[in-house]
């Protein structure tokens, strides 16, 4: 798969990823040599295999459901870029 | 004291030839006078690492030190340390304090052991040379132009010259085995499953373990009891039983059942590399082994698999990186698309930049069942060959990385040279199979790992075939010049 510069815009976009003008061509590249790497895989039939989506086939632990943290809010808020009265603030999205 | 194992300084320690303040400020002092020259770390804790040796020492005091109490190590920046910095080698989290301790580290903290500092690493564990650091490239102690490896090349520059005993590493591709090959020490990764990844920043999920690297399989053992074990904060944590990993050192090899991988030795090889494996492997036969050849016909699947499926849980797990809750803030956002963008695209480097794209293009829509699930069922065939080689083997070996250490800058451009560093380590990820690497020689005074796969849980059989073979020989007792 070869990818083109509106092809790279258009993954930055979904990965909400600022990527500038003159890099663009430099992704494209590298994205699309990675891409006819992991296409070798083709060469090999795998309709009849099951996709693994764990090595040991474990499944998701279920616990009660109960209360198990504590009100930490302050002690995780300390490291947030901007907060108010115990909000996270950003940029203002309805006007 | 810094030409010491784990094993021995806790001897040391217990007959009170040296406090462990003395010997957290020895190695607090080696990491001042010669970290400039590999900038393996990236914090050293220097004031609270004395106040936890002092605590050590009082415990010894009070008759309840146990086997690793006032030992000092040195952790990945990868893992979340209660009030000291944690950056996984990013820009994005240059400003993030942790709010609360990985399970390893309050694993290895309850043991009693001492964090002399965080280590530097590739961004987000992403990378095979740690040239992917917002803070530089670590230096490889044995020839200052090369790489250490990556993603753990702090810490296998730190162990291998001495300016930690020992230290915690990730690997997701290989990023433990891959620079303790590089570096010279011992490296383990365990079975998926095995090490808590709560608090351990997350890469790809599916693969991501935690493991020591230490100068010996030994003190790898030591380090491994402290470190494995159930937790319920980590949802893919595996509950059974762990065993006494030191308990079975020494055994006999005799009737020992290696199988070689006939596909890893392959053109890519230096013949140097090759020489030293079929020298490690006469070793194991002398002590009692015997060595056949196997096939793993899927395996030139691996790396494919691997940037399919390592991307795309990177996309999703470093989604939560959006300049919000915690971590990198672009200036002056317009507004909230602008805040997201800006801050990701000002905060991540290139090659994480590549990896979440990479990523998003395999999760996106019409293309998902082409690279995920494609990806998905390529691994299962990686894990099954590996099943059916378990039938008649009790290890697997083969060399670690294809090369010794190889020149800072060399790869850096391109990225498909780079992955294939990790070309045989890659499979046992996939298959979530424990592995090690073992010094196994020297090639152009650069050292050479042997690795070591094991079935399922097997790492009490992994760490004696390992330790035997140090036992007859000395590869892993070496320190490069300028560190003795």
């Amino acid at each position: 798969m070869s990818l083109d510069k509106s092809d790279v815009e258009k993954i930055a976009h979904l990965a909400q990823l600022g990527i500038s003008e003159v890099d663009i061509p430099g992704y494209a590249d590298n994205l699309s040599s990675i891409l006819e790497m992991v296409e070798q895989m083709n060469a090999v039939d795998t309709a009849a295999v099951t996709p693994m989506a764990h090595p040991l086939d474990a499944v998701q632990p279920l616990r009660e459901d109960r209360v198990t943290e504590t009100d930490q809010r302050e002690r995780f808020q300390a490291v947030a870029p901007s907060v108010d009265d115990g909000l996270y603030l950003v940029p203002r999205v309805v006007e | 004291m810094h030409d010491k194992t784990l094993a021995e300084l806790a001897r040391d320690l217990n007959s009170g030839t040296y406090s462990s303040e003395e010997l957290t400020r020895h190695y607090l002092e080696r990491i001042a006078s010669h970290d400039s020259q590999l900038n393996s770390y990236i914090t050293a804790a220097t004031d609270a690492a004395l106040v936890r040796a002092r605590a050590a020492d009082e415990q010894r005091a009070a008759g309840e030190a146990g086997p690793l109490t006032g030992i000092p190590l040195a952790h990945k920046d990868i893992f979340c340390t209660d009030g000291l910095k944690t950056s996984c080698g990013s820009k994005m989290l240059d400003n993030f304090i942790a709010p609360y301790d990985a399970t390893v580290v309050s694993r290895l903290n309850e043991a009693g052991m001492v964090t002399l500092g965080k280590t530097n690493m590739d961004e987000f564990a992403m990378g095979s040379s740690n040239e992917t650091s917002f803070y530089g490239p670590v230096k490889n102690p044995w020839d200052t132009g090369t790489v250490p490896g990556g993603s753990s090349g702090g810490s296998a520059a730190a162990v291998a010259a001495r300016l930690a005993p020992a230290a915690t590493g990730t690997d997701t591709g290989g990023s433990i085995r891959q620079p303790a090959a590089l570096c010279g020490v011992t490296g383990l990764k365990p079975t998926y499953g095995r090490v808590s990844r709560y608090g351990m920043i997350a890469f790809a999920s599916s693969l991501d373990q935690a493991g020591p690297l230490t100068q010996t399989a030994e003190d790898a053992a030591l380090l491994l009891n402290a470190m494995a074990g159930f937790d319920p904060r980590d949802s893919t944590s595996l509950d059974r039983a762990v065993p006494d990993y030191s308990a079975g050192l020494g055994a006999d090899l005799t009737g020992l059942k290696i199988g070689l991988i006939k596909e890893h030795f392959d053109p890519g090889l230096d013949g140097g590399v090759a020489d030293a494996v079929d020298a490690a492997l006469a070793e194991y036969k002398k002590l009692g082994a015997e060595v056949v050849e196997i096939s793993l016909p899927n395996t030139h699947l691996s790396v494919p698999a691997y940037y399919v499926v390592a991307p795309a849980e990177c996309s999703s797990n470093l989604s939560r990186f959006d300049g919000v809750r915690f971590g990198y803030r672009c200036e002056n956002p317009t507004d909230l698309a602008d805040l997201y963008k800006r801050s990701r695209g000002e905060a991540f480097g290139p090659e994480v930049k590549r990896r979440i794209m990479v990523g998003t293009y395999a999760l996106s829509a019409g293309y998902y069942d082409a690279y995920y699930i494609k990806a998905q069922q390529a691994r299962r065939l990686i894990r099954d060959d590996f099943v059916r080689a378990f039938e008649s083997v009790d290890v697997i070996m083969g060399p670690t990385a294809p090369s010794p250490a190889f020149k800072l800058g060399e790869k850096a451009d391109d990225p498909i040279t780079m992955y294939l560093s990790d070309i045989y380590t890659i499979a046992a990820n996939l298959a979530g199979l424990p592995a090690m690497s073992v010094p196994a020689g020297f090639v152009n005074n650069l050292p050479v790992g042997l690795q070591i796969i094991g079935n399922y849980f097997d790492e009490a059989r992994l760490l004696n075939v390992a330790h035997r073979y140090q036992e007859v020989t000395d590869w892993h007792q070496r320190i490069p010049s300028g560190f003795e």
